[in-house]
């Protein structure tokens, strides 16, 4: 096993244009890898074992060795902000942070409230901007909380802008351009040096390609 | 805040108990005779430093440093390292003459952790510094002393990785022109964020040639061939120099027959401002986190002397990680006695300690479950009621 990369899987949304990607590098996995309810992975003739993880968590997988490598969007690497390496923009599940209320709002003057699933990048946006707001953290259906008064803004990931139409919100500032990275253990980038250049390699070909 | 409860310490902060204990002292004894070997001395200095001298030389973030205010109300800090107090010492007292001076440290250094707060706030470094000696020859010495050192400790797996701060100082700012430039690259470097830096690289106005020079430098990482690549890239005099430094730091350790755990990473940077030329970190695969690092550094200068000196740290919790499973603490025996023979016992325990051996003295009244304390020693000896009589 001292030779295998392990890699941490975002379950989820980036998982299936992840493991695509990989295909696409020239990387064989099996084809019941897509609907496995297994946490961990091995793929004996690639030297590749996967681990499948909350997205939020990948960075700290990564960022203790457990896992060599792993696949994270940009929003996680800036709310978590770990000693990992960012090798890698691979091009995949492209969205945006945002700032986002109901229509026609104005931030309450009094006690200006952003409820959010990410309150690091939140607070520091807002703390560029030179306001103070109360940062509520919120672990899902972030959209609800300007529904029902318990925020005036939300900050959170935006792909098509439906979630937010269909909830009567609208999109206020953008914050930042998402997508998915590459990211690596400081550890790992050095001792496994050649698996891992080779994968970023094939990787960055195929990132190439399909950006052409 | 919640009330403590009454067994628990300040964030960050462990008890050692008596198996780790063993452990660390072990590992810690072999690496100190070693280092102890090659001529070195060990010193102590306080825990306690003034914020503005030793706490502010010592490149610890702020929010990271243990502060405290002494009755004059001057602020002070939990030693955050042990090279800027080493520094202090140095320059004040012993380097009255002008001569290299070797120094080695063993001691708990203080670091406040924001994330997590179980990680170790304290831990112990060991490490040595060579003081007032420019040459790569001491810069070699320093690593081929850490690989030695480290291999007596038991360690097998491991790597070194070397780089020179002042090859990308003279390669950012010989292309980029401004250090306000150079330094929007730099950060990208200290966070380790190559995607925002290659983006970066990308959006300025520079020649084609220029950039891929930027980007490249992301490459150089490998064993003796990089210092050609290296070369290619940079043209200026003092980007030359530090390349030809690394390569005769490479002879340096390869004539100490140190070579095998050796590697360039020119993209090693250090959030340690002090460092001014070869800087390194030491890799054990099985530990996510580097277990010792060091450099070449000018920090005396903060104390008025214009020497520069170099070194290295380990971490020994990092170390004992990375060591894994290792032979506990030698076994003990148990010398049982009542009153009667108390004298016996004595005896005995001391001509067993004569010969290295761990024994306890017990006292019979002293223990309730006999079966079961006696069961944690390897042997036990009963020395009870009558002396018999000699047949």
């Amino acid at each position: 096993m001292t030779n295998w990369l392990t890699i941490a899987m975002p379950k989820g949304r980036i998982f299936e244009e992840a493991a695509e990607l990989l295909r696409k590098a020239g990387y064989k996995l099996p084809p019941e890898f897509d609907e496995n309810r297994k946490l961990i992975i091995d793929v004996e003739s690639e030297g590749l074992r996967f681990i499948l993880a909350k997205p939020m968590d990948v960075p700290t997988y990564v960022e203790h060795g457990v896992a060599d490598l792993g696949i994270a969007g940009k929003d996680v690497t800036l709310e978590e902000e770990r000693d990992v390496y960012e090798l890698l923009d691979l091009q995949i599940s492209h969205c945006y942070l945002a700032v986002a209320g109901m229509p026609g709002t104005n931030m309450n003057d009094v006690a200006p409230k952003v409820a959010t699933k990410y309150p690091n990048v939140a607070a520091a946006y807002f703390r560029e901007q030179g306001e103070q707001v109360e940062i509520i953290k919120l672990n899902g259906s972030i959209e609800l909380a300007p529904m029902i008064g318990l925020s005036d803004r939300i900050v959170d990931i935006v792909s098509t802008g439906r979630t937010l139409v269909e909830n009567g919100l609208v999109e206020y500032e953008r914050i930042i351009d998402v997508t998915s990275r590459l990211i690596v253990n400081p550890v790992s980038y050095r001792i496994k040096d050649e698996p891992i250049s080779e994968l970023v390699a094939r990787l960055s070909k195929v990132v190439a390609w399909e950006g052409r | 805040m919640s009330r403590l409860f009454m067994f628990e310490k300040p964030l960050g902060m462990r008890d050692t108990l008596p198996e780790l204990y063993e452990k660390k002292h072990f590992v810690r004894s072999l690496m100190e005779e070693v280092i102890k070997q090659w001529g070195y001395t060990f010193i102590e200095t306080p825990t306690l430093e003034y914020y503005e001298t030793v706490g502010a030389a010592s490149a610890i973030l702020d929010q990271q440093l243990f502060k405290l205010l002494d009755r004059e109300g001057h602020t002070l800090v939990l030693r955050p390292d042990m090279t800027a107090p080493i520094a202090r010492v140095a320059a004040s007292k012993l380097l009255k003459d002008d001569f290299p001076l070797r120094i080695a440290y063993l001691a708990n250094v203080f670091r406040a952790q924001q994330r997590e707060g179980g990680r170790p706030a304290e831990f112990e470094q060991i490490g040595i510094e060579c003081i007032n000696d420019d040459t790569i020859s001491s810069d070699g010495e320093v690593i081929a002393l850490m690989v030695s050192s480290l291999k007596q400790a038991g360690l097998e797996h491991f790597q070194i990785s070397i780089g020179h701060i002042a090859f990308v100082q003279e390669l950012l700012l010989q292309i980029l022109g401004t250090e306000e430039r150079a330094n929007v690259l730099r950060k990208f470097l200290y966070e380790k964020n190559y995607v925002g830096y290659k983006e970066h690289v990308n959006s300025l106005a520079l020649s084609s040639i220029d950039k891929q020079r930027l980007l490249d430098f992301l490459d150089l990482r490998g064993g003796e061939e990089v210092i050609e690549k290296a070369l290619d890239i940079v043209e200026n005099e003092r980007g030359k120099e530090a390349i030809l430094q690394l390569k005769e730091l490479w002879d340096v350790v390869n004539d100490y027959g140190e070579q095998d755990q050796i590697k360039f990473d020119f993209t090693i940077v250090s959030h340690m401002s002090y460092y001014t030329g070869v800087l390194f970190e030491v890799y054990a695969g099985n530990v996510g986190f580097p277990i010792g690092n060091g450099g070449r550094y000018g920090l005396l200068e903060k104390f008025g002397k214009t020497a520069s000196a170099t070194g290295f740290a380990v971490r020994v919790d990092r170390l004992l990680e990375a060591l894994g499973e290792m032979k506990g603490a030698a076994p003990v025996q148990c010398i049982i006695f009542s009153q009667e023979r108390r004298k016996e016992a004595f005896k005995l325990a001391k001509t067993m300690h004569e010969k290295e051996i761990r024994v306890v003295l017990q006292d019979i009244n002293g223990v309730k479950n006999l079966d079961a304390y006696t069961h944690k020693f390897k042997n036990t000896t009963y020395l009870l009621g009558k002396e018999p009589a000699n047949d």
